[in-house]
């Protein structure tokens, strides 16, 4: 229901902008491609496992091809190249290789047209087990269904994937919808992926296939137990952003952080690298069916809440065109926002009612991502406790999609067992007394949360349109978002991009463009 | 009137030694683990436990809320509070502290050098995300927090504090073996002695194997250990610069 009586073509107008400045970097992301991408693919063509100094087999082929200068055709050119000439599996090729028996690019050349409709079938085929995976949730949703929205999505984060797995199962229990599983911090600035099942992180476990698979599993016990299908959660960023999203999309996670700028701005990872690692890891998430969510929520964490709301919006209709542009449908985006406004303000919720009601009118058809209030969580768990009911009612009252519950103790400790009972036990009080408030409430016209909408539209326009007159990269360096600037050159992993040459084969990115048609 | 020397907790009533508990058990809730919970709270020492709230978090964990009487008193007069050797202050107050008297940015570099490979001890006081909730130097308005990442040479190290024209280096050395870490430190130290440089900034070491008496040994200013986060190593910057204003450090 709209009730803020926005002006439409302004929105419209947003989106016509933040088009604009994502196609001036699609340009650039269509003539380049990285390190990290080339892993990826070689994961979907199945090459798994590590060498004996645990270095994965993906990071030791591509890292050859890239110091011989010559991934610029693409390490498909390579691989499928040496199939025809020697009869034998990726995974063969690459043991080969990177025990030093195989020199990829001294081997005889085939036709490119040979090499290309091998790569083709080959993908075809990768890219049916990702249908699979896909088929098998639409399965288990019409067989289990799923929470009502907004719905409640929990963390946890003991270090350990089996201890992980047990806790995720009793949150399930206690009524959670979504777990997301803790990624070790130092994971995004990794350039490669750790392998194997996680049990001594801190904090927090890595990102790997094993440990996807063995929660996947724990998930799917418990959905059956429930009768509610439950998703799972991981962390699609850092330098290995691509291939996190072929290792998800394979075990059937559901919800990717995957943010088009959060690893520019707050892992200071190289802009041009994000930019192009973004586009594949979305077109692999699109292709799998995952939500997206997004990260500007952290934006809040750093800025002003009030000062900077604009931002939020503008960052998120950016995402939403760089998604777009990667066969994304609006329902798969989360697109982030959070209840971070200072508790002292006056009217403070009447500011995280217009805003959250805002974006929820600008993206109609996406599943918001609302993150509970932490820059202003104290060591006072009382009062946090009502903090976080405060921001339940906010998104109960605006039709949230994806709502992170909040912690009690969000300052002090990654949550313990009964922080997580007392937050889900408040959220499903406040979602359960408050079920239809929304539909019984409109906004004064011309109230103050009406003008604090349109005051934060407008604001957002003008920073859409300064932003697509100098340029994202610019716009980034003088650091428009949360206050931070990165240079175009600086940042890690930027040795990690290359120009794609004419040659360049990657026959995925033309297969998922054309997306998942539903008689697959 | 309150007795200092055996003051206990309060609820409505002075020294009805009122305190509040909440806690899980690993088992499934019964009434027999309802007087375990209850048993258990006598055991911690308090007495009269009444258990208020008992509530089923799984099939195998459940939840206490409990109200006991504390009995015991402490003597508050002889209570010595250790001093803090820095005062800790906020982004805010070290922000404007830079802004009111070295009047320009602070230039910081961060680096973890030589072979160590581990970004995130640099990572959580240098990145604007921090950790754990405390923000990096980089959200700092007033500092130019410059972070070169691991596996940093010394001499990439020295070249980039010209180029910043550095008032303080951080270095982080998180993994070590064989005390490899020493060597490193070391090596640093010299190097910017030999540059003329040691003098005109001021020179932090951390990491979980490091302590301040080892830094100070190593020629540092000052080391860190765990649980620093940046405030802390920000808070020591101002301080350390202004004590040692006139000899180089911070002055334009």
């Amino acid at each position: 229901m709209k009730k803020l009586n926005l002006d439409e073509a302004k929105i419209a107008r947003g989106r016509e902008l933040a088009g604009q400045i994502v196609q001036q970097v699609q340009t650039y992301i269509n003539a380049h491609s990285t390190v990290a991408v080339e892993r990826a693919i070689l994961r979907l063509f199945g090459i798994d496992g590590v060498d004996q100094a645990e270095v994965p087999l993906v990071n030791g082929v591509v890292a050859r091809l890239h110091k011989a200068g010559v991934l610029g055709k693409g390490v498909v050119y390579w691989l499928v190249n040496a199939m025809l000439q020697l009869q034998q599996s990726p995974q063969q090729i690459a043991e080969a290789v990177v025990e030093g028996r195989l020199i990829l690019e001294q081997l005889p050349q085939k036709s490119a047209e040979e090499i290309a409709a091998l790569a083709d079938s080959l993908a075809k085929e990768a890219l049916l087990q990702i249908r699979c995976r896909r088929k098998e949730r639409t399965e288990f949703l019409s067989r289990y269904g799923k929470g009502p929205e907004p719905m409640l999505y929990v963390i946890v984060a003991t270090g350990n994937v089996y201890e992980d797995a047990i806790q995720a199962q009793a949150a399930a229990r206690q009524g959670a919808d979504i777990i997301a599983v803790i990624r070790t911090t130092g994971q995004s600035l990794l350039d490669y992926v750790p392998y194997g099942a996680t049990t001594t992180g801190f904090g927090g476990t890595y990102a790997t296939q094993q440990n996807f698979r063995i929660l996947r599993q724990a998930l799917d016990e418990v959905s059956k137990e429930v009768n509610r299908y439950i998703h799972l959660t991981n962390y699609c960023s850092g330098l290995c952003m691509p291939e996190i999203a072929v290792m998800g999309a394979l075990e059937r996670l559901d919800v990717m952080l995957n943010d088009s700028m959060y690893g520019i701005i707050f892992r200071d990872i190289n802009m041009k690298r994000t930019f192009v690692d973004q586009f594949f890891s979305r077109l692999v998430n699109g292709y799998a069916g995952i939500i997206i969510n997004t990260g500007e929520d952290n934006y809040l964490t750093t800025a002003d809440a009030i000062e900077a709301a604009h931002t939020v919006l503008a960052s998120e209709l950016i995402n939403e065109q760089f998604a777009f542009r990667c066969g994304m449908q609006p329902g798969q985006l989360g697109l982030g926002h959070a209840f971070e406004v200072d508790p002292s303000v006056t009217d403070g919720f009447l500011y995280e009612l217009s805003q959250a009601q805002l974006v929820r009118e600008v993206f109609p058809d996406s599943p918001i991502k609302y993150m509970p209030p932490t820059k202003y969580m104290t060591g006072n768990i009382f009062k946090g406790h009502v903090q976080d009911a405060l921001f339940n009612t906010c998104s109960i009252m605006t039709g949230q999609g994806l709502h992170l519950l909040g912690m009690l103790t969000e300052a002090i400790h990654t949550p313990h067992i009964h922080d997580r009972f007392l937050s889900i036990e408040s959220a499903k009080y406040v979602f359960n007394t408050m079920r239809n408030l929304a539909d019984e409430i409109c906004y004064r016209p011309g109230g103050f949360i009406e003008q604090r909408a349109k005051e934060v539209l407008d604001n957002t326009l003008c920073l859409l349109e300064q932003i697509a007159g100098i340029g994202l990269m610019e716009a980034l360096a003088k650091g428009y978002f949360a206050e931070i600037s990165r240079s175009p050159e600086g940042g890690k992993g930027l040795e990690g991009v290359f120009q794609r040459e004419p040659e360049y084969l990657n026959p995925f990115i033309p297969l998922m463009l054309e997306g998942v048609h539903e008689d697959d | 009137m309150t007795d200092l020397t055996n003051v206990k907790p309060y609820g409505d009533t002075l020294d009805d030694g009122m305190v509040q508990l909440s806690f899980t058990l690993p088992v499934p809730l019964t009434n027999a683990t309802k007087e375990a919970a209850r048993q258990l709270v006598v055991k911690m020492g308090l007495s009269e436990p009444s258990v208020v709230h008992a509530g089923e978090i799984s099939n195998t964990f459940s939840f206490f809320i409990i109200y006991a009487k504390c009995r015991q008193g402490i003597d508050i007069t002889q209570i010595v509070a250790p001093e803090v050797a820095l005062e800790v202050l906020s982004k805010k107050e070290v922000d404007d502290f830079i802004k009111q008297n070295v009047k320009r940015k602070l230039n910081v570099l961060g680096a973890c050098i030589e072979s160590d490979a581990h970004t995130v001890g640099i990572d959580a006081i240098m990145n604007m995300k921090g950790f754990n909730g405390h923000k990096g130097l980089e959200s700092y308005h007033e500092i130019n927090a410059v972070n070169m990442g691991a596996q940093v040479s010394c001499e990439e190290v020295i070249r980039k504090a010209y180029d910043i024209q550095a008032d303080a280096i951080l270095i982080s050395q998180v993994v070590t073996q064989k005390n490899i870490h020493i060597t490193n430190l070391t090596k640093l130290a010299d190097m910017l002695e030999a540059e003329g440089l040691r003098d005109k900034l001021v020179l932090v070491v951390g990491g979980p194997r490091i302590t301040h008496e080892l830094a100070k040994e190593l020629g540092y200013d000052a080391g860190f250990g765990p649980n620093t986060y940046a405030e802390h190593v920000a808070s020591f910057l101002v301080q350390a610069g202004k004590l040692q204003r006139g000899c180089g450090k911070f002055v334009t």
